[in-house]
C-alpha cells in the first residue's frame, strides 16, 4: 500500500484541507470482497475523481461515505472526527449530500416533491403541522433556476421527464442542501452534450464554493478536465492516487488497467 | 382523480400549470382513465340505474344507499394506506369483526357506551400495529402477515365471543345508527370525516409525501433517510384504526355484535381501492377515488336489486367490474 506516501498535497498547509479521511475500509457481500483496505482523502475546496472499470467498488465506496453500507473494517473520518454513519439520514445531517447513479428519485412525485424529500418544509404548531407547499415549490423553482437546468415545471412528475432532465433534479437536489460534501456517481452519463456542460460548470461552481466534490466518472477528458485530483480503483482497492496536473489520461488508463503498478 | 387532487390543492400560490399535465394530454392517455374509472363509472352507473328505475335516485334510496356505503368507505380508506406502500391488507374485516366484538364485551359488561367504543378503537388499532410491526420490523411480507392476520382476528372475535353475538340496545347507538342531517346518516357523515382527515394525513404531511415515496421507490426514499420500515409499521395501524371504526360502526348498524366472518367487506374493500385508481404496485393513491369505489359498488348492488336482478348475480357483476378497472390500471404509466 503505497497510495498514503503518494498523497499530493503532503506539504504542512495541504492537511488542513482534508475534509474526508477514508482509512483502511474493508466491506464484503457474501464472496464478493467489494472493497479492500482502501484510503481516500478528500480536500475541501477541491474535485476529486474516483475511476476504475466497472465492478471495481467506486459505488460501493460511495455508499459508505454516504451511510448507505456499514463498512466491515476501517474508518471515516470528517474534520479529523471518526463517524460511523448508520444511515444516510445522518450523512446527509453531516452535510453529505449525495447524487445517487440510480438518481433516487420517486417517479410518482412531482420534481418539488422529490427536491424536498424528507426535507419538507411544513407550518403549524406540533402534531398538526402541514406541508407548507406553496413555499417549497417556490423554493424549487429557485434551486431549478439558480442552476440554469432544463426542467419544465417543478409541478411536473418525474416519470415525465427525460434522463437528462432526472439527473439535473438530483444533482440540483444535493447541490442545494450540502454543505461540505456533495458525492456525484456519474453524473454526466446519461446527458447530452449541453447538459453535460452544464453539470461540469455546475460542479466547478461547488468547488468555488468551497466544496468538496466527490466525483465517479467513466469519461476521461471530463475528469482531466475537471478534478483536481484522482484516486484509481481495481478490483476492490485504490491503487494510486495522483495530482492531475501531474498526470496523463495515458497514465490513469494503464493504472486502471494495471498495466502499470502504482 | 390521482394527480389533480395531488397538485390542485394549493393553486393559489402554485406557478400556472404546465402543458403537459393539461386535460388534453389527460385526455388521450388511458392511464388517465384508469384514475378516473371510479367517478366516471358512478355517473355512468347512476345514469343507466335511474334511467331503468325512477326511484334509484329517490331520496330514501339515495339515503339508504349512503348509509349502506359508510362502513366500506372506511375500511377502504384504511387499505388505500396499505395499498398506497405497495402492500395490502388483508385483516382489515376481521380486525373490523374482532373490534366489534370488543366493543360487544366492553358493552355487556356493562360500562359506558363510551368506553365501548375506545374498546374498539384500541383494539382494531392494536392489532394492526401489532401486524405492522410484523411487516415493518419483522420484515415478513405484508401478504403472509395480513392473511395470517386474517385468521387470528377471526379466531379472537370467536374465542372473545364464545361464538355468541352481543345485543347491543342503548339510546346514543340508536340514535347515531338511525339520526341523519337531512339524507346523510352520521355513520355516512363519520365516514365522510375520516376520509377527509385521511386526504390531509396523504396530501398534506410529511408522513403522507413519505408514504407515497415509499411506495413509489422504496430505494429513493431509503437513500433520502425515509424509514421504510417505520412507514410501513404507519400504514398498517392506521388501517388498524380504520377497522376499529368500522367494527364500531358495524355494532350499530346491525344492533348487535357478532362474530360473522364479514368476508365481502375484504372482497369489496380491496375492489373500492383498486376502482379508485389506487396503484397496487404502490406510490400512486388519491382518497376521493376510493370513497368513489365504494360508493359505485354499494350502489351497484342496490341497482340490481331495484331492477329486479337476482342477488346471486351481483358478486358476479362486482367481480367484472374490479376486473375490468384492474385492466383499465394496466395502461396507467
Ligand atoms: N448490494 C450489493 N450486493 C452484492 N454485491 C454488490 C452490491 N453492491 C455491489 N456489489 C458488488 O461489489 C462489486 C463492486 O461494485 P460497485 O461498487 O457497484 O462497482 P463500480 O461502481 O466500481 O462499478 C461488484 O462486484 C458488485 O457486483
Ligand atoms: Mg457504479
Amino acid at each position: 500500500m503505497t497510495q498514503q506516501t503518494q498523497t499530493p498535497g503532503t506539504s504542512a498547509s495541504g492537511a488542513d484541507d482534508v475534509l474526508v479521511r477514508v482509512s483502511n475500509l474493508s466491506l464484503s457481500f457474501g464472496n464478493v470482497r467489494a472493497l479492500r483496505d482502501v484510503d481516500v482523502t478528500l480536500r475541501r475546496g477541491e474535485i476529486t475523481a474516483i475511476v476504475g472499470d466497472n465492478g471495481a467498488g467506486k459505488s460501493t465506496l460511495v455508499r459508505c461515505i454516504s451511510g448507505v453500507h456499514t463498512a466491515d473494517e476501517g474508518t471515516i473520518e470528517i474534520d479529523g472526527e471518526k463517524v460511523a454513519f448508520k444511515t444516510p439520514e445522518e450523512a446527509r445531517k453531516a452535510g453529505i449530500e449525495t447524487v445517487h447513479q440510480n438518481l433516487a428519485l420517486v417517479e410518482d412525485l412531482t420534481v418539488w416533491q422529490n427536491l424536498f424529500l424528507n426535507r419538507e418544509i411544513t407550518r403549524g404548531f406540533g402534531p398538526l403541522r402541514v406541508l407548507d407547499r406553496g413555499r417549497m415549490k417556490r423554493a424549487a423553482e429557485e434551486m431549478v433556476s439558480s442552476l440554469s437546468v432544463n426542467v419544465p415545471a417543478v409541478t411536473s412528475k418525474v416519470r415525465r421527464l427525460s434522463g437528462g432532465q432526472r439527473q439535473a433534479v438530483s444533482i440540483c437536489r444535493a447541490a442545494g442542501f450540502s454543505d461540505g460534501l456533495v458525492i456525484m456517481d456519474e453524473p454526466t452519463a446519461a446527458l447530452g452534450v449541453q447538459e453535460t456542460a452544464r453539470v461540469e460548470e455546475l460542479i466547478q461552481r461547488l468547488r468555488a464554493d468551497g466544496h468538496a466534490v466527490l466525483l465517479i466518472s467513466h469519461n476521461f477528458d471530463q475528469v482531466m478536465r475537471l478534478s483536481d485530483q484522482v484516486w484509481v480503483m481495481r478490483a476492490g482497492r485504490c491503487v494510486a492516487g495522483r495530482r492531475t496536473a501531474a498526470t496523463t489520461g495515458e497514465e490513469i488508463v494503464a493504472l486502471i488497467t494495471g498495466a502499470q503498478a502504482a | 382523480m390521482t394527480s389533480v387532487t395531488q397538485e390542485a390543492p394549493s393553486t393559489d400560490d402554485a406557478p400556472p400549470p404546465m402543458p403537459a399535465d393539461s386535460w388534453r394530454t389527460r385526455l388521450r392517455d388511458p392511464g388517465s382513465w384508469a384514475e378516473w374509472a371510479a367517478p366516471v363509472g358512478f355517473v355512468v352507473m347512476v345514469l343507466i340505474f335511474q334511467a331503468l328505475n325512477t326511484t334509484f335516485l329517490s331520496l330514501g334510496n339515495v339515503e339508504a344507499m349512503l348509509a349502506a356505503s359508510a362502513i366500506l368507505i372506511v375500511l377502504a380508506v384504511g387499505q388505500t394506506f396499505a395499498v398506497s406502500t405497495g402492500g395490502i391488507d388483508l385483516s382489515v374485516a376481521s380486525n373490523m369483526t374482532f373490534s366489534a366484538i370488543i366493543f360487544g364485551t366492553v358493552f355487556g359488561s356493562g360500562a359506558p357506551v363510551g368506553f365501548a367504543f375506545l374498546g374498539a378503537l384500541v383494539a382494531g388499532t392494536a392489532f394492526g400495529l401489532l401486524q405492522g410491526v410484523l411487516i415493518g420490523r419483522g420484515k415478513i411480507t405484508d401478504f403472509i402477515v395480513t392473511l395470517g392476520g386474517f385468521s387470528v382476528a377471526s379466531g379472537l372475535a370467536l374465542v372473545v365471543s364464545d361464538g355468541q353475538p352481543t345485543t347491543v340496545i342503548d339510546r346514543f347507538v340508536l340514535e347515531f345508527a338511525t339520526g341523519s342531517v337531512w339524507i346523510i346518516g352520521y355513520p355516512v357523515i363519520v365516514a365522510f370525516l375520516v376520509a377527509a382527515v385521511a386526504h390531509v394525513l396523504l396530501f398534506h404531511t410529511k408522513f403522507g409525501t413519505h408514504v407515497l415515496a415509499a411506495g413509489g421507490s422504496e430505494e429513493a426514499a431509503t437513500a433520502t433517510g425515509i424509514s421504510v420500515a417505520r412507514v410501513k409499521t404507519a400504514v398498517h395501524t392506521i388501517s388498524g384504526v380504520c377497522a376499529g371504526i368500522a367494527g364500531a360502526m358495524l355494532v350499530a348498524r346491525i344492533g348487535a355484535a357478532e362474530p360473522a366472518a364479514n368476508t365481502q367487506f375484504l372482497l369489496n374493500c380491496v375492489a373500492a381501492v383498486v376502482l379508485g385508481g389506487v396503484a397496487l404496485v404502490g406510490g400512486r393513491a388519491t382518497i376521493i377515488g376510493p370513497l368513489f369505489g365504494a360508493l359505485l359498488l354499494t350502489g351497484l348492488t342496490n341497482g340490481l336489486t331495484l331492477v329486479g336482478v337476482s342477488q346471486y348475480y351481483q358478486p358476479v357483476a362486482v367481480g367484472c367490474v374490479v376486473v375490468a378497472a384492474a385492466f383499465l390500471s394496466r395502461y396507467q404509466k
